[in-house]
């Protein structure tokens, strides 16, 4: 499992924001791996902390948020703690980010063409005929149609589906060896959504590139990630191989979240529903945060917080499932 | 399909909009005038107490059908027509339509206290005869839709987004309504708090014989809600029927391709083989079958004649092929 040592390694990563009424706990205690070329997954329910971890990984965390604790390291070198030009200069050049809405990545008033090579000479020793060379077969791998004309529009010219490949080619200016994908796909229609999924994994595949891919949607997560982490109320509360935690969940949150999707191969009369909503930062339940809606809790669930083993296929539970009603 | 228990009926529906630069600035360019035909000859039926879905890309056409069937858009040609239903209290007139939109929080008046948002119909269409029962229906709506009566006194931003949804079937349900417009309800929520309200509506349907046109673009919630579906492109129905057997044997290649283009969590495809290029612009859309340029089995005619829509059985299918 651990033969490979981890590309990113993110340890005990707590996230605080200082608000009027104290510090807002947001991450607590955040820690999972990624291996070179492999795509991790993290799911969980909308504020449950994934953008803020891959905020925090690209080191673009603003005030009032702060890192209040733990550590992020790429390659074994701490990243958390570099000073702002050090981060600018590792970000773009060894981490990549994609976000949700292509147009807070892309500047509106450059041709794509200029913003390609304006990344691609800020980060590689490379001519400027070069670097157009480059951005012209950037766009060309990440499928835009044309590209010799297309290299020299401007982004409100591109559909949604072409933007996000735009940035896709941004992202992969400098030969990244990790790219943030938060929700990449989900602005995007269904058939657009899986041609920029098939793209990213071809793109993982062929230059070993690792992702972390953020989403919602377990059955993005299913297709295309290697291992998955479930994210709730700021913690890691499952970690594993995409299959074994899709098919045989341990913790009662991911098994709950698991069944309560419809399925398109039958018509249920009845979906699971986890009652209850996620709790808001100032709300979250001592013990484990998920105990008022989990059909398990016991006392001892509500004063002890569970910690994530430290195993391959893992759950933050007292009492995690078994191999029982599944399958 | 049984006529007597119809309760709308739309008959080639068609709604265009004029999208042309103002007429001063087109006449000295020379523009022509620029029609986006947003929904296009589309015809259904909706049986009383059952769910008609529309399914379909963004920008095909779906809320712009919904606003027809509530009456907030005109269709510029054809007609809806809503039958005169019977009700349990035994009077008989035209179904109360509502509609539940995809942000309940935009809907919601932020100022207003929930028990006003929902008691405001009441008081309008005057339906209780006094404030002390105008409260009491209030609370008791709160309950049907799993809320708490004390709620009544609080603020929309108080609530999350899934219990927002709520208030807004409280208010729809505060009219009377017979039949509820639900234009993508659930696709702003987490899939668990989905599930809840997808389940809230199953049970309300199931308690008050209520009607849902179901709009959505997810395959998957469509399967679980709908009697019958609709899968609409560019404005246009492709290909309609009952839910099962439209999802147990998709004729026509569009639906094909959607079914096997959505990722999967129960059968993981990883290999899944993407559908090719985007949809094309209203405007100007392709000649012939509107999805020629993204269909696999298209032949020469394709490209040059529309496919009628063809009944078989209880489906409708417009396709040369299928
Ligand atoms: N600028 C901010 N100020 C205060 N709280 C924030 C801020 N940004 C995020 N949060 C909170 O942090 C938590 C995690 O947010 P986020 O990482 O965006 O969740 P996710 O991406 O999983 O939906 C949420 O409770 C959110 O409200
Ligand atoms: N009021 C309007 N004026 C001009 N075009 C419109 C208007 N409303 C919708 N459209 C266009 O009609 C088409 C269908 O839109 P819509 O019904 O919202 O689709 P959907 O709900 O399926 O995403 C789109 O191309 C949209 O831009
Ligand atoms: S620790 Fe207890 S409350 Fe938390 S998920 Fe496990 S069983 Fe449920
Ligand atoms: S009519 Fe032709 S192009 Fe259109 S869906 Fe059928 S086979 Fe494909
Ligand atoms: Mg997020
Ligand atoms: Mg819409």
């Amino acid at each position: 499992m651990n033969a490979q040592p981890a590309l990113l390694s993110v340890r005990d990563l707590r996230i605080v924001f200082d608000g009027r009424r104290g510090p807002l706990t947001a991450l607590d205690g955040v820690s999972f791996e990624i291996a070179p070329g492999e795509i991790l997954g993290v799911v969980g329910e909308s504020g449950a902390g994934k953008s803020l971890t891959g905020t925090a990984v690209i080191g673009l965390l603003d005030p009032p948020g702060r890192l209040a604790g733990g550590e992020i390291r790429l390659s074994g070198q701490r990243i958390d703690n570099l000073p702002g030009e050090a981060m600018r200069k590792l970000r773009g050049r060894r981490i990549g980010a994609i976000f949700q809405d292509p147009l807070t990545s892309l500047h509106p008033l450059l041709t794509v063409g200029e913003q390609l090579v304006e990344t691609i000479t800020t980060h590689l020793p490379v001519s400027k005929a070069q670097a157009r060379e480059r951005a012209l077969n950037l766009l060309k791998e990440v499928g835009i149609p044309a590209a010799e004309t297309r290299i020299d529009h401007f982004p409100h010219q591109f559909s949604g589906g072409m933007r996000q490949r735009v940035v896709i080619a941004l992202a992969l200016c400098a030969e990244p060896t990790l790219i943030i994908a938060d929700e990449p796909t989900t602005a995007l229609d269904v058939s657009i959504q899986a041609q920029i999924t098939t793209l990213l994994k071809r793109l993982c595949r062929e230059h070993g590139t690792a992702i972390m891919l953020v989403t919602h949607d377990m059955g993005v997560i299913a297709e295309t990630a290697d291992r998955v982490a479930v994210m709730y109320a700021g913690r890691v509360v499952e970690i594993g191989p995409v299959e074994e935690v899709t098919r045989r969940p341990r913790h009662p949150y991911t098994a709950g979240l698991m069944a309560s999707i419809p399925s398109v191969h039958r018509r249920n009369a009845h979906l699971n529903q986890i009652d209850g909503a996620m709790p808001r930062l100032n709300a979250i339940p001592a013990g484990c945060a998920f105990n008022p809606r989990c059909g398990f809790a016991t006392d001892f669930c509500r004063e002890n917080k569970p910690g994530l083993p430290p195993s391959g296929h893992a759950a933050a539970c007292h009492f995690p499932l078994r191999e029982m009603a599944h399958g | 399909m049984a006529e007597a228990n119809t309760i709308l009926k739309v008959t080639s529906a068609s709604c265009r909009f004029d999208v042309s630069a103002p007429t001063l600035s087109r006449l000295f360019s020379h523009e022509p005038r620029r029609i986006l035909r947003a929904v296009e000859n589309v015809s259904f039926s909706v049986q009383r107490g059952t769910t008609f879905s529309i399914v379909g890309e963004s920008g095909c056409g779906k809320s712009t059908l919904a606003r027809m069937v509530v009456g907030l858009q005109r269709p510029t040609q054809g007609m809806l027509d809503f039958k005169d239903i019977r009700r349990a209290d035994g009077s008989v007139g035209p179904p109360r339509v509502q509609m539940i939109f995809q942000d309940p929080y935009a809907s919601l008046n932020p100022r207003w206290r929930v028990g006003d948002i929902i008691a405001e119909p009441i008081r309008e269409l005057k339906l209780r005869k006094d404030e002390g029962e105008t409260a009491t229906r209030v609370g008791d709506l709160l309950e049907i839709v799993g809320l708490s009566r004390a709620d009544a006194s609080r603020f929309p931003h108080e609530f999350s987004g899934g219990q927002r949804q709520r208030i807004s079937i409280a208010r729809a349900l505060a009219t009377e309504a017979d039949f509820l417009v639900c234009d993508e309800p659930t696709s702003a929520l987490d899939v668990s708090v989905q599930a809840q309200i997808l389940n809230l509506m199953v049970r309300l349907q199931k308690e008050f014989g209520l009607t849902y046109l179901f709009i959505s673009h997810n395959l998957s919630v469509v399967r679980h809600m709908s009697d019958h579906l609709a899968i609409m492109y560019l404005g246009r129905f492709v290909e309609s029927g009952p839910a099962e057997e439209v999802f147990g044997r998709p004729r026509h290649p569009y639906t094909r391709l959607l079914l096997d283009t959505i990722p999967d969590v129960e059968q993981p495809n990883r290999q899944r083989r993407p559908m090719s290029g985007e949809v094309p612009s209203p405007i100007a859309p392709p000649p012939g079958c509107a999805f020629h340029p993204r269909c696999a089995q298209a032949v020469e005619r394709c490209r040059t004649e529309a496919p009628a829509l063809r009944r078989e059985g209880e489906l409708e299918i417009a396709c040369h092929l299928a």
